[in-house]
C-alpha cells in the first residue's frame, strides 16, 4: 500500500504466507505434540451439592440472606456481600427473563456450528438481581429472540437427569 | 513502619474433604482469621492476596475466583502464582509501601480434587526436553536430587529415617495433622522403596486445607492486638527451570533465607532462630533446607538429627507441627501451614507442642520440578 493513497482499508493488512494444514502434517514445521492426561473431580460442596440434587427432581433451589434480603442463585453457604452464613433455602421458579443473549455460530475449535447456539443469561423468577442462570435457548428461531423475552426451562425426562446443569435441555419461550 | 500478623485462621488439615468445596474451606479459614484479628473484612481490609496455581485448581485465571469467600467483593485483590510465603512477601510490600493498612493472604489446597496427580506435576516439566522421558511417576525427580545430595553429603538411610520419625511423631501432638504416627527408624527402614533411594514413607501424601493471615501496619496492629507477631523479613529466590542446570543443593532456599535474614537483622541464624518450619515434602529436603537456612552445617545435620537437636526438646525444634510428612502436601498452602505453626508457637497457642520461642522461620519450596522457594522470619 503506497503512501498517500486515500482508500486505505482499516485496519491495513499485510498478507503473509499462511501455514497450511499439510505443512503441519508433513512436519515442515518443527514441533512437539503432547496430550496431557490431566483430570479432576471437583467436590461440589454443601450448597452446590444440594442444588445439583434438586435438579434431579426438576427444581431450582437458592439460598437467602436475611441481612441484604437477597435470594442467592445458584445457592452458596455464605452471602458474599454481607460476609455471613446464609439463613435459609428457598426454591426459585424454572421460568425467567432473557437478560442478554448471543447467537453463536462458531465452536470452541473455531469451526462453524451446524446450527447456531443461542446462549442466554436468564434472570430466574424468584432470584435477586444479577443472580441469573447462563444457559441455552431452544424451540425458537434466532431472529425471534429478544432481551426481555419470557422463557421456561425444558427438562430432560426424570430418568435421564444426573444432577448437572444439563438436566435442563434448554429454555423455551413462554407463549403469549 | 513494621508489619505484623494480627490474625490467623485455618481449615483442615485433612487427607480428603468430600463434604466441602475449596470455597467453603477457604471461607472457614478466613472467617476464623477475621475473628482472630477482630476485624470486619467488608469494612477493614484494604487488599487481598491469594496464592494459587491454576493447574492445581483445575481452572484457569484463578484471580477471578478470589473475592467472594474472602470478603473481597469490590476490593483490590490479586493472585500470586506461588506458595503462601510469596503472598506474605507481597502483602508485606503492600503495607510497607503504604498501599494498604490491612492486607490479607490466603492459600488453600484441594489436592483431593486432582485425579491424575502425577500427570499434573508433569505438566510443569518442559514439554520438549523433559516430559517425554520415561513413564515413571515424576516423584523420581525428587529421588534424583536426593540421590546426588545424600551422596555428596554422606547422609545415611538411617539419618533420613530420623526425619520421618521426628515429624510423624510430632504430628501426633497436632490434632490438625492427619498423617501422624508412632513410627520408628526400624519401621521406616523396613518400608517399601518406591523411587530408590527414596521410600514411600519419605514422601508427604496429599492433604486439603486452607490458611488465611491478616497482616497490618504497626499502628493498626497495636490497636488490634496486644500480641502482634512481626514479619521481620521475607525473601524469595529462583534458580533455573531445568533439572540439569539446578544446583540440587537448595540454593533457592539459601538465597531466599539470606534476603529474609538481612531484613530481619539476623547475622547468625543458628543462634538467633529458636524454631523453624521447613519444607519436608520429601524427607531429605528437611536436611537440605536446614543447611540452606544456615541452621545447620553440611556434614553435621545427620548427627544433630540423630542427637535430637531438632526434636521438640532439642536446641532448635524443627517442624513441631509434624511438618508436611505429618500434615500432608498442601501444594501452594504448604508455606502457610509452616508460617501458621511459627505464629502459633510465638503466640504461645501451640498446645501440646508448645516450646519457648521468640524468633521463628518458615520456609517453603515450590515443589517438583522446581528450584524456587520463599522464606519468612517472624518474631515477637
Ligand atoms: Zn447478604
Amino acid at each position: 500500500m503506497s503512501v498517500g493513497k486515500k482508500d486505505i482499508s482499516c485496519p491495513p493488512e499485510a498478507p503473509g504466507t499462511p501455514l497450511k494444514d499439510s505443512d503441519i502434517a508433513e512436519k515442515k514445521v518443527t514441533y512437539v505434540e503432547d496430550h496431557p492426561d490431566i483430570r479432576y473431580a471437583w467436590t461440589a460442596g454443601q450448597a452446590i451439592s444440594r442444588f445439583l440434587n434438586e435438579l434431579k427432581k426438576g427444581k431450582l433451589i437458592a439460598t437467602k440472606c436475611n441481612k441484604c434480603r437477597r435470594i442467592l442463585f445458584p445457592p452458596r453457604m455464605f452471602c458474599e456481600l454481607c460476609y455471613k452464613p446464609i439463613d435459609d433455602w428457598v426454591y426459585v421458579k424454572d421460568t425467567g427473563t432473557v437478560q442478554t443473549f448471543s447467537i453463536s455460530y462458531i465452536d470452541p475449535d473455531a469451526k462453524p456450528l451446524e446450527k447456531p447456539v443461542i446462549v442466554a443469561v436468564i434472570a430466574v423468577d424468584g432470584a435477586s438481581k444479577n443472580m441469573a442462570f447462563m444457559h441455552v435457548l431452544g424451540e425458537v428461531e434466532p431472529e425471534k429472540v429478544y432481551i426481555g423475552m419470557k422463557v421456561k426451562a425444558v427438562w430432560k425426562p426424570e430418568e435421564e437427569r444426573e444432577g448437572s446443569v444439563t438436566d435442563i435441555k434448554y429454555w423455551k419461550p413462554i407463549e403469549g | 513502619m513494621r508489619v505484623a500478623v494480627v490474625g490467623v485462621g485455618y481449615s483442615g488439615f485433612n487427607a480428603n474433604t468430600p463434604d466441602l468445596n475449596w470455597k467453603e474451606i477457604t471461607l472457614e479459614a478466613a472467617a476464623r482469621a477475621y475473628d482472630d484479628a477482630g476485624i470486619n473484612p467488608r469494612k477493614d481490609v484494604d487488599s487481598i492476596v491469594t496464592c494459587a496455581e491454576d493447574i492445581w485448581e483445575g481452572f484457569a485465571i484463578f484471580d477471578e475466583f478470589v473475592p467472594d469467600q474472602l470478603g473481597g467483593v469490590l476490593k483490590p485483590t490479586c493472585t500470586v502464582c506461588a506458595d503462601f510465603l510469596f503472598g506474605i512477601a507481597t502483602a508485606y510490600m503492600q503495607i510497607k509501601s503504604e498501599l494498604a493498612d490491612i492486607a490479607v493472604v490466603e492459600a488453600h489446597s484441594k489436592a483431593s480434587d486432582i485425579l491424575t496427580f502425577g500427570e499434573t506435576i508433569k505438566f510443569a516439566m518442559d514439554p520438549i526436553w523433559l516430559r517425554e522421558i520415561g513413564s515413571a511417576h515424576p516423584y523420581y525427580f525428587a529421588a534424583l536430587e536426593m540421590s546426588q545430595y545424600i551422596n555428596e553429603c554422606c547422609i545415611t538411610e538411617e539419618q533420613i529415617a530420623e526425619v520421618v520419625v521426628k515429624n510423624k511423631n510430632n504430628a501426633l501432638k497436632n490434632s490438625s495433622a492427619p498423617y501422624g504416627s508412632k513410627v520408628t527408624v526400624e519401621d521406616v527402614l523396613n518400608s517399601p522403596m518406591v523411587f530408590d533411594p527414596m521410600r514411600k514413607i519419605e514422601i508427604a501424601p496429599r492433604a486439603d486445607g486452607a490458611i488465611v493471615f491478616v497482616l497490618a501496619n504497626e499502628d493498626v496492629a497495636k490497636d488490634l492486638t496486644d500480641t502482634p507477631i512481626w514479619v521481620k523479613g521475607v525473601g524469595w529466590w529462583s534458580e533455573t527451570s531445568n533439572y540439569d542446570t539446578m544446583s540440587f543443593n537448595a540454593v533457592y532456599a539459601y538465597k531466599a533465607a539470606k534476603m529474609a535474614y538481612k531484613l530481619a537483622g539476623i547475622t547468625n541464624p543458628a543462634k538467633e532462630v529458636d524454631i523453624a518450619e521447613v519444607d519436608d515434602r520429601f524427607a531429605f529436603k528437611e536436611f537440605q533446607h536446614l543447611e540452606a537456612l544456615q541452621l545447620s552445617k553440611r556434614f553435621e545435620t545427620g548427627t544433630l538429627m540423630r542427637e535430637g537437636y531438632f526434636a521438640k526438646d532439642g536446641e532448635l525444634p524443627v517442624n513441631l507441627s509434624g511438618g508436611s510428612l505429618g500434615i500432608g502436601n498442601l501444594l501452594e498452602a504448604t508455606g502457610g501451614q509452616k508460617a501458621l505453626e511459627v505464629v502459633l508457637q510465638l503466640r504461645g497457642l501451640a498446645g501440646r507442642r508448645q516450646v519457648e520461642a521468640e524468633t521463628g522461620v518458615a520456609q517453603a519450596w515450590r515443589y517438583i520440578p522446581t528450584a524456587s522457594g520463599a522464606v519468612a522470619v517472624f518474631g515477637v
